[in-house]
């Protein structure tokens, strides 16, 4: 370690095995894991689900649940050893010295108590303070965390502020006390691209003004290169490597960490030379973990001694801790993708594209129950929800349409509306050459088989009481589109196509990981041979390694059948990969669209430079300008008048007026290159001059 | 195309590896234990009953109202007939046969506390997925018509269904089916509403599918965990729905023993057998736990590992 030794570290982690019981057996969760953290310093575990990075947190805080326990070895904080106190030692011990932080923010917030109240209390048990000092107190932090009208927020409950604010208020509710040491457990994960650029905006900055030591855990490389100093990487139980964060992104040691570097999609490379590259395999479950090194199943450089003798964790010359036996001879420069990796086919672009989908002027509202009695007699004007505001668009045949927008802006609505899930209220929509405006009630059966989706959440894509084959087979003796006799073989040839062997088909949904999941949920869509797949984020709740296999599944895909995809993601750079088109959505609006080339270099709409600006870069050592969007997402049911970003735009103040037309006069499309449209008021020489966010080599 | 790149990691479970794994789970429990335990006994003593009793549950072949001895354990009943007889017997009609009122007589396997439940089971069922899934009017005009049903206290209920239709198994399966049915109904509706939230319902739909096909078939087979458990514990207010019939007078007919009627029997004559009265009522308490148990421990080892 490259940093000085002192004499008594804030947090010092020894041999830590961890262990869970099940109904049938015990299993471990972590492997003696050693770490030490500094007084003042940002340690961050990385690694996929199911490494054992969460449970690392929660056995420092003792908070392993009913059937969590520590097997072995020793948690030094400030100098006293946590493990094997009572419960009531411990909490005199850490007192309130450590805090910690979850993913989501309304299961660490009482619904029931305001926000005042419940963070006053924390003051108010823990040091005896008085009801006026803690609102003092409370009100200093909360402007610590940048709340806006911090006193005001004291008389709200949670459900009264937005997602971004709740997680500045969690945080600001561990700092009462001024913690130590602080616990982040992926902070940012639920929240947008923007908030989360927010949030982290935040973190960094009281990582500078704090003399509190963090502990980051979060699955998101570009996350951890923005907050830590230094990085621990995590792989089923074990810490593999440990650097700083710089040494980790520049000169990773460990096959598993350079795995997880080049699976990442990034902003900076060109599109077409952009390629990820799948870890292959999944991470073993703690009952089939191989002997000798745990990697070395999915390791390429793999030799006859990693299978048989466990590497130890060993500190080489230039500080980098390392678990691997074969690290020196390693050389990161002259990799290639093994052989066996799924690597996305050339890509193609059809020589005259012709239109598959046409939108024109397609609007989708929700009616919102008024409160009123008027409303309830039905006197009032019914307000609605306008997901979808007149929204045009062109798909053409074996293209992708990548649409990216916040929650909230309408994309799935939209996608829902085209699959006829939801009702389109006015404005046409033409699917090869037939009017399918109607729900999927009106539509024939040959209209359904062409438009299929793959869904977002593996946990719920497939029904957890069928197996594998009886969800594939469905779909085909739904259609017709193979004799009843060859269902089953159909069936093995969708499931190679997604690359899941014959195995799969007596499997239920619960022998599968995420990714298998959404394998199945592809092989399903592809089942009927539709000409449009649309896909709903399938590849957000994925974990890197497993993203970057299933866009190269996607890919071959639609290189193989000449399928259309619409990909909806919330993220600038997992579209960029993908995409050939992208359409922007704000607010149940197309901002922006274009071809993908021309939409990541300005000119570009300032919502599309905020989205690109938020996107957390997998590099510490990049430098780029912050352009944060003010304020949270408007409501849609009384959207801004004018344009509707002027209420967060932050390149208003560019117009010549200052930007009072923004706030009274709706902007139209202007033609930046052809095919390429921007709904803004600024001129396109001005938009032009917008930074470029993607500093590209 | 390889396959390489995914490698099996579990053998799918064969079904005789699923019994043993319900099994497994159902052992863990000692509540379900004890609750099987007191089923299976009362079950094997109402089979044997078929076959075998002491002395034939029937005939009047003692003096009335004899207190427990060598040849009549439980001693004898106000006609003179032997209790225990009559108590082994009237297992058979709570667990094991329904009769219908044709002629000539028809018994069907299955006791009216089963046929009642299935049948509360399957209307309630089939109304709460539909009110669930459908939503909207549907599900308004179902529930009201449900909650009003419920509104009624369910010995009324009883006595309108026995008085409109007469007695017979039947009438009591009918009526067992009647009270049970509504809450069976909100049960698998809540259910229901959670249920179609998933994405395999947006994709059953989106393959153009019937309603009743994403009723059945997809949302349906994911409820039968709660539905089960539910359908169990409604086994044991059955049985003592039963009884309480039986104890009005309102019951299965009359000259097969019946639990409820031979308490009620009993009780006429407490002053000159005071424990008569005991021994039907320990059966119907001791059946009645037996099933609860049997449902509270089943449902919580299967909450508890819940995925």
């Amino acid at each position: 370690m490259n940093l000085p030794p002192s004499p008594e570290p804030l947090l010092a982690v020894q041999d830590l095995t961890v262990g869970y019981r099940t109904r049938t057996a015990r299993v471990q969760a972590l492997r003696n894991v050693s770490l030490t953290l500094n007084p003042g310093e940002t340690l961050g575990i990385v690694g996929e689900s199911g490494c054992g990075k969460s449970t690392l947190g929660w056995s420092i805080v003792n908070f392993l649940g009913a059937n969590g326990f520590i097997q072995g070895g020793s948690i030094r904080f400030e100098g006293q050893e946590l493990v094997g106190r009572s419960e009531r030692q411990l909490q005199q011990l850490r007192g309130n010295r450590i805090a910690m932080v979850f993913q989501d923010p309304l299961q660490a917030l009482n619904p029931a108590l305001q926000l005042g109240e419940q963070m006053r209390e924390v003051l108010m048990v823990h040091q005896q303070m008085s009801k006026a000092e803690a609102t003092t107190r409370c009100i200093e932090t909360l402007k610590r965390v940048h709340m806006p009208d911090a006193a005001g927020l004291l008389g709200r409950y949670p459900h009264q502020i937005s997602g971004g604010q709740q997680q500045r208020v969690v945080i600001a509710m561990a700092l009462l006390n001024d913690p130590a040491l602080l616990i982040l457990d992926e902070p940012t994960t639920a929240l947008d691209v923007t908030v989360e650029a927010a949030v982290l905006d935040l973190v960094a900055e009281l990582r500078q003004t704090l003399e509190t030591a963090l502990l980051f855990i979060s699955h998101n490389l570009g996350v951890i290169a923005r907050i830590c100093d230094r990085v621990a990487v995590m792989y089923a139980g074990e810490i593999v490597e440990q650097a700083t964060v710089t040494e980790i992104f520049q000169n990773p040691r460990h096959p598993y960490t350079q795995g997880l570097i080049r699976c990442v999609p990034r902003l900076g490379t060109d599109k077409n030379s952009s390629v990820l590259f799948p870890i292959p395999g999944r991470v073993p479950r703690p009952d089939e973990r191989p002997a000798g090194c745990l990697f070395s199943t999915r390791c390429q450089y793999v030799e006859e001694r990693c299978r048989s003798e466990a590497p130890l964790l060993r500190s080489l010359p230039i500080g980098t801790q390392v678990r691997c036996h074969l690290t020196e001879q390693i050389d990161p420069q002259r990799w290639t993708p093994p052989a066996e990796a799924e690597m996305p086919p050339p890509k193609t672009s059809p020589a005259s594209p012709s239109l598959l989908l046409t939108g024109s002027h397609l609007h989708k509202a929700y009616p919102v129950p008024g409160t009123s009695l008027a409303s309830l007699v039905g006197l009032e004007h019914r307000r609605s929800v306008k997901a979808v505001d007149d929204v045009s668009l062109k798909v053409f045949k074996g293209t992708t349409l990548g649409i990216v927008g916040e929650s909230g802006s309408g994309k799935s609505t939209l996608v829902k509306s085209i699959i006829g899930l939801e009702r389109i209220d006015h404005g046409s929509l033409e699917f090869m050459g037939m009017e399918i405006h109607h729900p999927l009630s009106r539509r024939t059966l040959e209209t359904i088989r062409e438009l299929q989706m793959v869904f977002q959440n593996p946990d719920s894509t497939m029904n957890p009481s069928y197996t594998v084959g009886q969800q594939i087979a469905r779909p085909l003796e739904r259609f017709q589109s193979v004799p009843r006799s060859q269902i089953r073989d159909e069936v093995v040839r969708l499931l190679r196509a997604v690359r899941l062997n014959q195995t799969y088909y007596d499997r239920f949904p619960r022998q599968l990981s995420g990714g298998e999941k959404q394998r199945v949920g592809i092989a399903r869509a592809l089942a009927s041979q539709p000409s449009l797949m649309l896909c709903d984020e399938p590849v957000s709740a994925l974990d890197v390694s497993v993203q970057a296999a299933i866009l190269n599944l996607l890919l071959e895909v639609q290189a193989a059948h000449q399928t259309t995809l619409i990909f909806i993601a919330h993220d600038l750079s997992v579209v960029r990969f993908i995409a050939d088109q992208v359409a922007v959505m704000y607010l149940g609006q197309i901002v922006e669209h274009g071809p993908v080339d021309a939409l990541y270099a300005p000119p570009y709409h300032p919502y599309t430079e905020a989205l690109l600006s938020a996107v957390p870069e997998p590099d510490p050592t990049l430098q780029r300008s912050r352009i944060r969007l003010e304020g949270e997402l408007p409501s849609a049911i009384d959207p801004p008048t004018g344009c509707r970003f002027h209420t967060r735009c932050p390149r208003r103040s560019w117009m010549p007026d200052g930007g009072q037309r923004c706030q009274t006069e709706a902007p139209v499309y202007q033609e930046a290159s052809p095919g390429h449209q921007i709904l803004c008021h600024l001129p396109l020489d001005t938009l032009q001059r917008l930074e470029s966010a993607t500093l590209s080599a | 195309m390889n396959s390489t790149t995914l490698s099996p990691s579990a053998q799918p479970p064969g079904l005789l590896r699923q019994l043993a794994n319900l099994l497994s789970i159902l052992l863990s429990s000692r509540t379900a234990v004890a609750g099987l335990a007191m089923v299976l006994f009362w079950l094997g003593i109402g089979l044997l009953s078929l076959v075998w009793t002491p002395h034939p549950p029937n005939a009047q072949a003692f003096d009335a109202n004899l207190p427990p001895t060598s040849t009549n354990w439980m001693g004898t009943d106000h006609l003179g007939r032997d209790i225990w007889s009559r108590v082994m017997a009237g297992t058979q009609v709570v667990l094991l046969k329904t009769r219908l009122s044709t002629t000539p007589q028809v018994v069907v396997p299955g006791g009216v506390a089963l046929w009642g439940v299935i049948g509360a089971v399957g209307v309630g069922g089939l109304l709460g997925v539909n009110a669930g899934y459908r939503g909207g009017r549907v599900d308004q005009t179902i529930m009201q018509l449900l909650d009003a049903l419920i509104a009624f206290p369910v010995i009324v209920l009883y006595l309108v269904i026995v008085t409109a239709l007469g007695s017979g198994d039947v009438v009591v399966v009918l009526a067992i089916t009647i009270t049970g049915a509504p809450g069976v109904a909100r049960l698998v509706r809540g259910l229901a509403l959670d249920i179609k939230t998933r994405e395999y319902i947006r994709a059953a739909e989106t393959r153009g599918e019937s309603a009743g096909y994403i009723m059945l078939r997809e949302i349906i087979p994911n409820a039968r965990g709660p539905i089960l458990v539910d359908a169990m514990l409604r086994v044991g207010y059955a049985i003592f729905a039963i009884g309480t019939l039986g104890f009005l007078g309102l019951g299965l007919p009359p000259p097969d023993p019946d639990w409820g009627s031979m308490v009620n029997d009993a009780r006429k004559y407490i002053y000159a057998n005071p424990i008569a009265i005991l021994w039907p009522a320990l059966a119907i308490a001791t059946l009645v736990i037996g099933v609860n148990l049997f449902a509270d421990g089943l449902r919580e080892e299967l909450t508890r590992y819940q995925q």
